[in-house]
């Protein structure tokens, strides 16, 4: 049984999350392959600076050698020696809808994944594990695509224009007040890309004199859109609320660092899910934070909405909580809608000013047509307003699925990070050859998985990323078990100790230097 | 997990462990020829050096055991000697 966390009664429901902390002999032996391969990077290196093996990366040309290098740094050291050598395993190229089943191109390297070329034959029917696709509405035939096909003969695909000269179409009125409906908020205004909608319109609500309290793994949209403000950014750890009421005690006790005089706006950044830990944010908490010390909350559910929650409505349905309280709530379309774009909802007053000074509004082509019909479609498929249950029956098969394969992943003794809920599923691999290894011998057994390292994780921290679906079966999820057991097993990553890491609940002073102590 | 492989494939499975580890995995061949080279070097040194060194060793700690255990006068005639 995992550590509950009953809050003084904040919590309607058990907040089962568990990071289980990295061996000892996993780090150190990480340590040595890392160091081996640093090594021999050096030796490549050398190689190639002598002339003695073909140059195939960028370099500078002769007559820039004496300028201030451009290729010196760990980041680039990191690409061209220990990327490189992994590299089959990213920018797969499928051909078919990423549905729970995809198609991929074959390919072959010849020059150790230097260049590709192309067999020309297509691997059909690999079970997709990576996809961003919860509801499973990423579909070539069905209603959506019905209503998307007929939008496009009528409407075009092309916009040319932005929201507030000729793009403003009745079809985005349509869509934005069946968002607000779906959120339960008074208003909402929508973008044509995700990334955008977060570093677009932080600027627009936040600036100079402002203060923005961010989770310490932010996703890079929020804080591309943290830094362009200008507003003072301090970074509280991760999903831990007594380093956020410190950060909030000490904003609101000491004012601006020189001037000390108070902090015009205190704007709480934080997402639904984070996606690489598969861990749900502490909403109760910070809400009781947020109205304590009067702050503002801006909550990104890109992987959230739809997908938790008993009937799609994202993490504020998840614990029970009004969308009153959180004050800016954005999200993005392309998860769990099968479709692009994100959103931001709230009270009408924050969005007519948005619809002004936002840069996405005043700059960014609108969202395409087809797009906005899938998004209304499949939106009013998971409300229930087409006269079906298929939304309803989606969010439960989803919630059925993360809890069954969780469990099992659990049971087989993998350490995986995050949330009992979060359809999102980390697999620890920790060791740089078992990133590349495993990728490679699950596509070999047909099943397609992410794997991700650095500069996404930490440097040791490196894992393989399920994302669940509700149009997995239960018989493909068995299928993906019985190879991942036979993976684990070949691989040697069962590194699970089954011993159970308490939550840190302590309160968090000066002296607390890491987060698990046992 | 199958039962008892034998010893052949176990100890192929452990050199691919190894392999795993080290990220000799990843490696051109050259590279793994260079690899192993110098880690089979090593090693034998180590054999080497314990060959020569860990007899000797022992054999000169019991006699500083063996004549600590004898008498007084033994003692001081091996200490002279």
């Amino acid at each position: 049984i995992n550590h509950i966390v009953h809050n003084g009664g904040l919590y309607k429901r058990p907040f089962n999350e568990a990071f289980e902390e990295t061996p000892m002999l996993v780090a150190v032996l990480t340590y040595v392959g890392y160091g081996v391969l640093t090594l021999f990077g050096y030796l490549r290196d050398f190689m190639r600076q002598w002339k003695i093996e073909k140059c195939q990366n960028a370099t500078e040309r002769e007559e820039q050698k004496d300028f201030v290098p451009l290729y010196q740094d760990f980041e680039n050291f990191y690409n061209r020696n220990l990327y490189m050598r992994i590299r089959d395993s990213w920018n797969r190229p499928i051909c078919s809808v990423p549905g729970a089943k995809v198609d991929m191109m074959e390919r072959v390297s010849y020059d150790y994944n230097w260049t590709f070329t192309y067999t020309g034959r297509v691997i059909k029917d690999i079970i997709n594990m990576g996809s961003y696709n919860y509801l499973g509405f990423a579909q070539s035939a069905g209603a959506c695509q019905e209503a998307a096909a007929k939008v496009l003969s009528q409407y075009g695909s092309g916009v040319c224009s932005t929201r507030q000269e000729m793009g403003n179409l009745d079809k985005h009125e349509e869509l934005e007040e069946l968002v607000a409906r779906f959120l339960g908020v008074e208003s909402a205004m929508t973008y044509g890309m995700g990334f955008a909608t977060n570093s677009m319109n932080i600027p627009a609500l936040v600036g100079k004199g402002c203060l923005i309290l961010s989770d310490e793994l932010n996703h890079a949209s929020l804080v591309l859109g943290a830094r362009l403000s200008g507003a003072t950014i301090r970074i509280f750890k991760h999903n831990n609320m007594q380093s956020l009421e410190k950060l909030l005690k000490d904003a609101i006790v000491h004012g601006q660092p020189r001037t000390r005089r108070p902090w015009k706006k205190i704007l709480i950044l934080v997402e639904g899910i984070y996606s690489m830990e598969g861990s749900i944010v502490r909403l109760p908490e910070v809400i009781a934070l947020k109205k304590k010390y009067k702050s503002y909350l801006y909550l990104d559910e890109a992987h959230s909405i739809g997908a938790l929650g008993p009937s799609g409505r994202g993490v504020v349905e998840y614990f029970g909580l009004s969308p009153e309280d959180v004050d800016v709530m954005m999200g993005t379309f392309t998860k769990s809608f099968g479709a692009a774009g994100g959103y931001i909802g709230g009270k009408k007053e924050l969005i007519d000013y948005l619809r002004t000074y936002s840069h996405s509004a005043a700059y960014a082509t609108s969202m395409s047509p087809p797009v906005v019909e899938q998004i209304i479609t499949s939106m009013k498929c998971i409300m229930g307003e087409d006269g079906t249950t298929i939304g309803r029956a989606r969010v439960q098969q989803l919630a059925e699925n993360t809890r069954y394969f969780r469990r099992r992943l659990k049971e087989m003794g993998f350490i995986i990070y995050g949330n009992e809920d979060s359809p999102v599923v980390p697999l620890m691999l920790y060791m740089p050859a078992k990133i590349g290894a495993f990728g490679r011998e699950m596509l070999k057994r047909n099943i397609g998985v992410v794997v991700v390292g650095f500069p996404a994780t930490p440097i040791i921290e490196s894992r393989a990323r399920f994302c669940l679906s509700a149009a997995h079966t239960k018989e493909m999820l068995d299928t993906a078990l019985k190879e991942i057991n036979e993976v684990g097993d070949l691989l040697q990553v069962k590194y699970s100790r089954r011993r159970l890491v308490p939550l840190l609940d302590r309160p968090f002073d000066e002296t607390t230097y890491e987060e698990t102590e046992d | 997990m199958d039962v008892k492989r034998s010893t052949p494939s176990y100890l192929y499975w452990l050199f691919c462990q190894f392999e795993l580890i080290t990220c000799s995995y990843l490696m051109e061949p050259w590279e793994k020829v260079l690899f192993y080279s110098f880690n089979l070097a090593m090693a034998g040194l180590l054999l080497y050096t314990a060959y020569v060194c860990v007899a000797f060793h022992l054999s000169s700690a019991f006699q500083l055991l063996w004549g600590f255990l004898g008498s007084p006068r033994e003692n001081a005639l091996s200490v002279v000697k």
